[in-house]
C-alpha cells in the first residue's frame, strides 16, 4: 500500500535537495552534518552511519562488521580510516573525484522511464541507468573514489579482486587513467568464463593473475588478493569492489556508491515531486544496492528490496550452495575480515555459492546490508538463475536495453513483487550494468535448451 | 581414558584443577626451557593432513626429533594468512574429513610420549565463532590443548575470545607483524599470554632462504617477559640459529615439515631428521649467546 508523503515533508525535501545542489554534486555521506541528519539522530541506527569518530572507528553495524583481519594489516586499514577521514572533505580531493566522476565516468546517468516495462506491470517504473557508466557499470564509481584516494595516500600499486570482471575492469581503467602499477586477482574458472573481460583489462596494461586455489572463483580471488596485500602493504591500495570486507571498507565503497542514490533522489523529485515507493536492485556483495539505499535509509516511506541470486533452487549440498543468497538463508559468521552472513557448513568452512551470474556469485554479503536486513530496513528476496535469465530477454525485447544478468535480478523481482503487492505505483530499479558481458553466457544457455 | 589424563597433564589442565590454579602448559615449557638456557622449537603441522591416523606418527616423530611446543592446524575452507604449502595441507585435510570434532578427538587421542608437549591449535576465526567460542575453548581445554592462536583475530576482536580462555586456562596467543607500530605492540602485549608469535617478514606463511634484517629489527624493539617467538619462512638449522641469536624464545616452522608431509616420502624419518636440525641450530646458537 502506498504511504503518501505530506507536503511539509515535500518541501523538506526539495529544500535539502535544493541546499545540496548549491553545495554541489559531490558529498560524501557522513562528511556533512545536514539538518536531517540532526534533526534525524535515528539515521545512525538505521543506516549504520555513524557520523561521530567513536562510532566509526569500531565500523560495526549492529553485530556486524568490524576487522577480522591478519595483523599485518590493521595499520593498513588504520592509516585508511584515517586517510578516508582526511580526504573527504578535502576540496581538491572532492574536486577530482566530480571531475572524474562526470568527465571520465559520464554521470549524471539518466533516470530513465520505461514506458512499456510500467504498462506491464501497473506501476511506474523508472530505471537508474548505471549501465551507461563508462565500462558498463556501476563499479567505476568506487574505482574513480578509491583510486584518487590512494594517489592521495601515496601509494602507487593498486590490487583488486574481480569475479565476473566489471570490478576489474573499472579498476584497470582508473589504474591505466592515474597511472598505477595494477594487479587484479581473478578465479582461474572465471577467466576461462569471462575470457574477454580479462583480455580487456590486458589492454589496459593490468595484470591479471589467475586464482588457482580453492574454488578457483571470486571468493578464493579475494584470499589472492588479501595475500598480495600482506606481502605489499607498503605501496599498495587493496581497492576492494564491494560493501565487504573490514571497516572502512564497507564505508568506503558505501559512500562512494552513493552517488547513485543521491542521483535518484534528485531526479525523481524532479520528476515525480515525491520519493518513490520502492527501490529495487540486485546484491551480491551489495555495492549497487546499498549505493542506492543509503540515500534513503531514513526514509521510511520508501521500501528497500535487495534481490540476491537463488541461482539454481535455495538449497545446498555437502561442499557448495546452488545459490548465492547469503541474506536470504545465510547464517552469521566471519568472512574476508567481516562479521556477516555466510553461506557455511555446520562448522564454519564457507560454501561455494553458485549462479548464473558471476558478479552475485559470492558466499559472503556486505555487513550493513546484513544489518538492514535483520533489522527490516531492507527487504531481502531472491530470484532464481532462470527468472533472471527471462527478465534479462523482457528488458531487451520491452524497451531495447540489454541489462546485466545481474541487473537482470532485480528486474525479475518486478514480477514477483508486483504479486507480492511490494511495489507499490512508483519504483526504481537500479540497472546496475549492461549485458554484453553476458551475450555469451545468454547464447549458451539457449542453445542448450 | 589414561590418554585423556595424559593429555590433561601434558597441559597442565587436570580434571577437577580449578581455572585459577592451572599453569599454562606453554609458560612452563618456556620456563622450563629458560632454566636450561635454551630456545624452544615449535612446529607445525595441519591436523588430518593426510589422515588422521598420520597425524599421530607425524606428531610423535616431531617430539622425537625435540620439538617443544607442536601447532595442529584446525583447516579452513579460506585460510587468508597461509601460503601455497599451508593452504594445500587444509585442503588435503579437508578432504580426508577433518572438522571441528574430529580435530578435538584427534588432540585428545594424541600420545607425545614422556615428554611433556604443549600442544596448541592454530585456526581461523569462523570455526571458533560458529562451533560458538565458550564451546569452543571448554573443547580445546577437554582434548589438552595449551592454547589458541588465530591469525585473523586482532586483539580489538578478540575480547569475548580471550575471556573464556582465560576462564579455562588457555592460553591465547597473538601475532606482532613488522608493520605493528610501536603502541600497537604494547596493547598486543597486554593481551597476550604463552608466548607472542612475531611474523618474521610481510608476507603469508611460506619457507624462504634467509632470515631479513625486518625479523631482528623486530625482535629488538617487542621488549617483553612473554616468550617470543619468531615463525613466517624459516625451513632450516642455520636459519633457526639465526632467529634464536637475534633473541627470539623459540621458533616456528611450519611449512618446510609439511613440504615433507605432501611429498609423502619417508615422512616420518625426514620430520624427525629435520626436528632435530632445527633444534641443533637452536641449542647451538643458545650456547654461543649464553
Amino acid at each position: 500500500m502506498l504511504i503518501q508523503i505530506s507536503k511539509s515533508e515535500l518541501q523538506n525535501q526539495n529544500s535539502r535537495i535544493n541546499r545540496e545542489k548549491r553545495q554541489g554534486a559531490i558529498k560524501l555521506t557522513g562528511t556533512t552534518t545536514s539538518e536531517s541528519q540532526i534533526k534525524n539522530p535515528g539515521l545512525e541506527k538505521i543506516s549504520g552511519q555513524e557520523t561521530g569518530a567513536k562510532a566509526e572507528a569500531k565500523g560495526k553495524y549492529g553485530k556486524y562488521g568490524g576487522q577480522y583481519v591478519p595483523e599485518v594489516l590493521m595499520p593498513a586499514l588504520e592509516e585508511l580510516v584515517e586517510g578516508y577521514e582526511r580526504y573527504k572533505n578535502d576540496p581538491g580531493f572532492l574536486k577530482e573525484l566530480d571531475h572524474y566522476l562526470k568527465d571520465f565516468g559520464g554521470r549524471e546517468t539518466p533516470l530513465y522511464f520505461a514506458r512499456n516495462l510500467s504498462k506491464k506491470y501497473g506501476a511506474k517504473i523508472y530505471l537508474k541507468r548505471e549501465d551507461l557508466v563508462h565500462g558498463g557499470a556501476h563499479k567505476l564509481n568506487n574505482a574513480i573514489g578509491q583510486a584518487i584516494l590512494a594517489k592521495y595516500m601515496g601509494k602507487t600499486r593498486l590490487i583488486a579482486e574481480t569475479g565476473a570482471g566489471q570490478h576489474g575492469t573499472a579498476t584497470a581503467m582508473v589504474g591505466a587513467n592515474m597511472g598505477f602499477e595494477t594487479v587484479v586477482y581473478m578465479g582461474a574458472k572465471d577467466i576461462k568464463r569471462q575470457q574477454m573481460n580479462a583480455y580487456r583489462m590486458e589492454l589496459m596494461g593490468t595484470e591479471v593473475r589467475a586464482v588457482e586455489s580453492g574454488s578457483k572463483t571470486l571468493k578464493d580471488a579475494i584470499n589472492e588478493a588479501l595475500r598480495d596485500w600482506v606481502t605489499n602493504v607498503e605501496n599498495t591500495h587493496y581497492l576492494i569492489g564491494s560493501v565487504v570486507g573490514p571497516h572502512p571498507y564497507p564505508m568506503i565503497v558505501r559512500d562512494f556508491q552513493s552517488v547513485i542514490g543521491r542521483e535518484i533522489k534528485e531526479q525523481i523529485m524532479e520528476k515525480e515531486g515525491r520519493l518513490p515507493d520502492s527501490l529495487i536492485a540486485c546484491a551480491g556483495g551489495g555495492s549497487n544496492a546499498m549505493g542506492m539505499f543509503h540515500p534513503f535509509t531514513e526514509a521510511r516511506e520508501v521500501r528497500l528490496i535487495a534481490v540476491e541470486a537463488g541461482g539454481k533452487a535455495l538449497k545446498c549440498t555437502e561442499k557448495a550452495a546452488l545459490h548465492s543468497a547469503s541474506l536470504c538463508v545465510g547464517e552469521e559468521g566471519v568472512l574476508h575480515g567481516a562479521r556477516t552472513k555466510v553461506l557455511q557448513d555446520s562448522y564454519g568452512q564457507i560454501l561455494e555459492s553458485e549462479s548464473i551470474s558471476a558478479g552475485l556469485d559470492y558466499s559472503g554479503v556486505g555487513p550493513e546490508l546484513a544489518y538492514l536486513a535483520d533489522n527490516g530496513r531492507v527487504t531481502a528476496r531472491y530470484v532464481t538463475d532462470d527468472e533472471a535469465l527471462e527478465a534479462f530477454h523482457e528488458l531487451s525485447r520491452l524497451e531495447g536495453i540489454i541489462p546485466a544478468l545481474e541487473s537482470s535480478h532485480a528486474l525479475a523481482y518486478l514480477k514477483k513483487a508486483a504479486d507480492a503487492g511490494e511495489l507499490g505505483e512508483l519504483v526504481v530499479v537500479n540497472l546496475s550494468g549492461r549485458g554484453d558481458k553476458d551475450l555469451e553466457t545468454v547464447f549458451s544457455q539457449m542453445k542448450g535448451a | 581414558m589414561s590418554s585423556k589424563m595424559e593429555a590433561g597433564l601434558r597441559s597442565g589442565i587436570g580434571a577437577g584443577v580449578k581455572a585459577e590454579t592451572r599453569i599454562s602448559g606453554i609458560s612452563e615449557k618456556f620456563a622450563e626451557l629458560k632454566g636450561r638456557g635454551e630456545g624452544a622449537l615449535i612446529s607445525y603441522v595441519m591436523a588430518g593432513d593426510p589422515s588422521p591416523e598420520a597425524t599421530r606418527d607425524i606428531v610423535s616423530a616431531l617430539a622425537r626429533g625435540g620439538t617443544d611446543i607442536i601447532e595442529l592446524g584446525l583447516p579452513f575452507s579460506d585460510p587468508v594468512a597461509d601460503g601455497p604449502t599451508i593452504q594445500a595441507a587444509g585442503q588435503r585435510a579437508l578432504a580426508a574429513g577433518m572438522d571441528t570434532e574430529h580435530f578435538f578427538e584427534l588432540v585428545e587421542g594424541l600420545d607425545t610420549g614422556i615428554v611433556r608437549i604443549p600442544l596448541v591449535c592454530m585456526t581461523y576465526f569462523n570455526l571458533v565463532f560458529r562451533y560458538g567460542i565458550e564451546k569452543f575453548v571448554t573443547g580445546s581445554a577437554k582434548a589438552g590443548l595449551s592454547g589458541l592462536i588465530i591469525p585473523d583475530l586482532p586483539v580489538e576482536e578478540a575480547s569475548e575470545l580471550r575471556e573464556s580462555c582465560e576462564k579455562h586456562g588457555l592460553d591465547l596467543i597473538f601475532l606482532i607483524a613488522p608493520t605493528t607500530p610501536g603502541e600497537r605492540v604494547k596493547k598486543v602485549l597486554d593481551r597476550s599470554s604463552g608466548f607472542v608469535y612475531l611474523v618474521s617478514r610481510l608476507g603469508v606463511t611460506g619457507t624462504s632462504s634467509k632470515v631479513s634484517g625486518t625479523t631482528k629489527e623486530l625482535l629488538a624493539r617487542v621488549e617483553t617477559d612473554i616468550p617470543k617467538a619468531v615463525g613466517f619462512g624459516v625451513s632450516n638449522g642455520s636459519q633457526a640459529a639465526e632467529i634464536r641469536k637475534a633473541g627470539a624464545d623459540g621458533v616456528i616452522v611450519g611449512s618446510a615439515f609439511i613440504k615433507i608431509i605432501e611429498s609423502g616420502k619417508n615422512v616420518n624419518e625426514r620430520l624427525e631428521a629435520l626436528a632435530k636440525e632445527l633444534k641443533n641450530g637452536i641449542l647451538e646458537a643458545s650456547r654461543k649467546g649464553e
